[in-house]
């Protein structure tokens, strides 16, 4: 009996090999190998030295290293309450069945498709001080243009606003599945209950988004630090490494500066921060909401 | 007074009518269900009447005040939903409170309400629980507590049975019923089930195709039904009609001959029947009876029998086809196939002239 037990337990392994086999090879080895790697001094043409933390003490006496990282928080959360919140406002607005609440939907999905590349060019044209679309704009109404691309507070915004026109198509997405979850008749209840607008959409339609609302806010906040296309492309990390983001310094320490150990203990920093934040999003955020499953 | 007027309502979507000019004036306190069959504008009726549904045409009065441009909250009406629509973030307590809050009614009045409705629905150990924590018949008691706490001059009731099981059907009709008697308003049900509108209601209005068929007391609409619409959907299993010729005689009461020859002396007076035109018979299962072939009206032979316990129903083929239904004793002997004896009450026997209009035996005298 026990063996053929066991038996069907390893041809249904057999069914997740194919899967399995990829998964280990192109996720798994690369994790190990680079937290092993981190723990090296490494160049690309010979072997590697087994050197301890030395990397890692290495990266928190390092200014640019402790910058970048100020950068990146700086930048998430400049960016991600933003995106939720303009990203539910478009979700609310264009729930319903019209043509028209259709076609702004493409629209505001539309920008998710383009290519880093396309989308900092086109904001390098809405940005640019002297010849672009904000700067002519300033003038024609006689104000100073904002130095968008070359202050180092304004070009953190500049990553911004680019990072958000970019990324705002999915959360609207997934705000308007969650809101299609939500049954029409208890907004009935609610409009017989004479609950005014504000309060419908505070005691009705944001708890009931509670879990699209953390999903979002997690994903946001896990892609949004690692950062990287629009700040080497839209401002090359300047001026002054001002917008020189935790990516943006991997990528330049391991490939303009090839000290693979450095940048790969960096990176593996970056990947503890953002399971820790994540997680504690998701156990503070997910606490006492069960019995909300039914109505 | 009259609670609830509605006055030549119409409504339609696009170029679908759904509602035809339908009147109705409600009494104080009355108990009105809405029966009719899928599609037939009952629930629409009732959204109408909630606000959750504008109107085409027509007025809508609550004691009085025209209501039909008012926002839902503000017409003094409350409805329990077919699905419960609670909130399912909220805690009983809070689902309950949440109307009175909005139009801020004082904390300790809203805590006494809650409590009294609590205690009438026998839902008191649930108050801090989640809707997605409770029964169906649970949350049911909840939604019609939303409701009660809210003092509402009329409660719409929106197919408030058919989510819950058949015991818990009957237990929730009967408490229904209690809750009607002491709380002082109007209540208007949804029901496509007849037993629950003859059981709750004082009045039922049955509506098809966009319109009421008829208006009445429970007992009037079953013995009296206006056409064949109301006589075929009203009762059950369904009254059997079949076409008869008037047998010409100078008699007070109509005498007609069914299709297989045999002759039914009715009760329906022959001065009210419209001279000319094709005549209908309605029979209910009740007034024909498996009888011996002395006393048999006809003969009929049998193609199914269902044994509910205290009678059986016989259900059978006349010698020109035509299907009847009939009722036997609990113990009937019948076998399917069988050629039996039917004996036909004509007293309690209906006619139908060819716009399906409804004759009936003279009122008893009371």
């Amino acid at each position: 009996m026990r063996g053929g037990a066991d038996r069907r337990d390893w041809s249904g392994l057999l069914f997740v090999l194919p899967f399995l086999t990829a998964y280990l090879i192109i996720l798994i080895y690369p994790l190990l190998s680079g937290m092993a790697l981190s723990f090296q001094r490494v160049d690309l043409f010979g072997g590697g030295r087994f050197v301890g933390f030395d990397n890692y003490a290495r990266l928190f006496a390092d200014e640019t290293f402790v910058r970048s990282v100020l950068n990146t928080f700086a930048l998430a959360l400049m960016i991600v309450p933003l995106l939720t919140v303009i990203a539910l406002s478009l979700a609310l607005a264009l729930n319903r069945a019209t043509r028209g609440a259709a076609v702004f939907r493409g629209v505001f999905f539309s920008s998710s498709v383009l290519s880093v590349t396309i989308v900092t060019l086109i904001w390098r044209f809405v940005l640019a001080p002297d010849a672009g679309l904000l700067g002519e704009t300033a003038q024609a109404i006689g104000a100073e243009p904002i130095p968008f691309l070359s202050h180092p507070t304004w070009s953190l915004w500049a990553l911004a606003i680019t990072t958000i026109w970019w990324s705002v198509g999915l959360p609207m997405m997934l705000f308007l599945a969650g809101l299609q979850q939500i049954p029409g008749d208890v907004y009935e209840a609610a409009a017989l209950d004479r609950a005014s607008r504000w309060t419908t959409f505070w005691r009705v339609t944001l708890p009931a988004l509670r879990r699209t609302l953390v999903l979002v806010v997690m994903l946001q906040t896990a892609a949004q630090l690692q950062i990287f296309g629009q700040a080497q492309l839209l401002t090359g990390g300047g001026p002054g490494g001002s917008t020189r983001t935790m990516v943006l310094f991997i990528f330049e320490s391991a490939f303009a500066r090839w000290e693979l150990g450095y940048a790969t203990a960096a990176a593996e920093i970056l990947f503890l921060l953002i399971v820790l934040i994540t997680l504690t999003q998701y156990v503070t955020t997910m606490r006492a909401s069960e019995g909300e499953d039914g109505r | 007074m009259a609670s609830l007027e509605l006055s030549d309502i119409r409504k339609s979507y696009g170029a679908t009518a759904v509602l035809d000019g339908v009147s109705l004036t409600m009494e104080a306190r009355e108990f009105i269900a809405f029966l009719g069959p899928s599609g037939s504008g009952k629930s629409t009726l009732l959204r109408i009447i909630a606000g959750l549904e504008t109107l085409d045409g027509g007025e809508v009065r609550l004691d009085g005040r025209r209501i039909d441009q008012v926002p839902p909250g503000d017409r003094g009406v409350a409805m329990v939903f077919q699905h419960y629509a609670l909130y399912p973030h909220m805690s009983v307590r809070e689902n309950m409170a949440f109307g009175l809050r909005n139009v801020g009614v004082p904390r300790d009045e809203i805590e006494r309400r809650v409590a009294d409705a609590a205690r009438v629905l026998e839902i008191e150990v649930h108050l801090d629980k989640k809707p997605g924590q409770m029964s169906g018949g649970q949350r049911q008691r909840v939604a019609i507590g939303r409701a009660i706490v809210k003092h509402p001059k009329l409660f719409l009731l929106d197919e408030p049975l058919s989510n819950l099981d058949a015991a818990l059907r009957m237990r929730t009709r009967i408490e229904l019923a209690q809750i009607r008697s002491r709380v002082d308003a109007a209540f208007i049900m949804v029901t496509h089930d007849q037993a629950e509108a003859m059981t709750l209601a004082d009045r039922i209005v049955v509506m098809n195709d966009r319109k009421i068929q008829q208006v009445g007391p429970p007992m009037e609409i079953y013995s009296r039904p206006a056409n064949t619409f109301v006589a075929r959907f009203v009762g059950s299993p369904a009254m059997t009609l079949a076409p008869v010729e008037l047998v010409p005689d100078d008699g007070l009461y109509a005498r007609v001959r069914l299709g297989d020859g045999a002759e039914i002396e009715t009760r329906v007076p022959r001065s009210e029947l419209p001279a000319g035109g094709t005549l209908q018979i309605g029979l209910r299962p009740e007034s024909v009876a498996v009888a011996a072939n002395g006393a048999a009206t006809t003969q009929a032979k049998v193609e199914l029998v269902e044994r509910l316990g205290e009678r059986t129903l016989v259900y059978a083929r006349l010698s020109d086809n035509r299907a009847i239904t009939a009722e036997d004793e609990g113990y009937s002997r019948v076998n399917v196939g069988d050629t039996v004896g039917l004996r036909i009450d004509g007293a309690a026997a209906h006619l139908f002239d060819a716009e399906e209009r409804g004759y009936h035996a003279e009122a008893r005298p009371e």
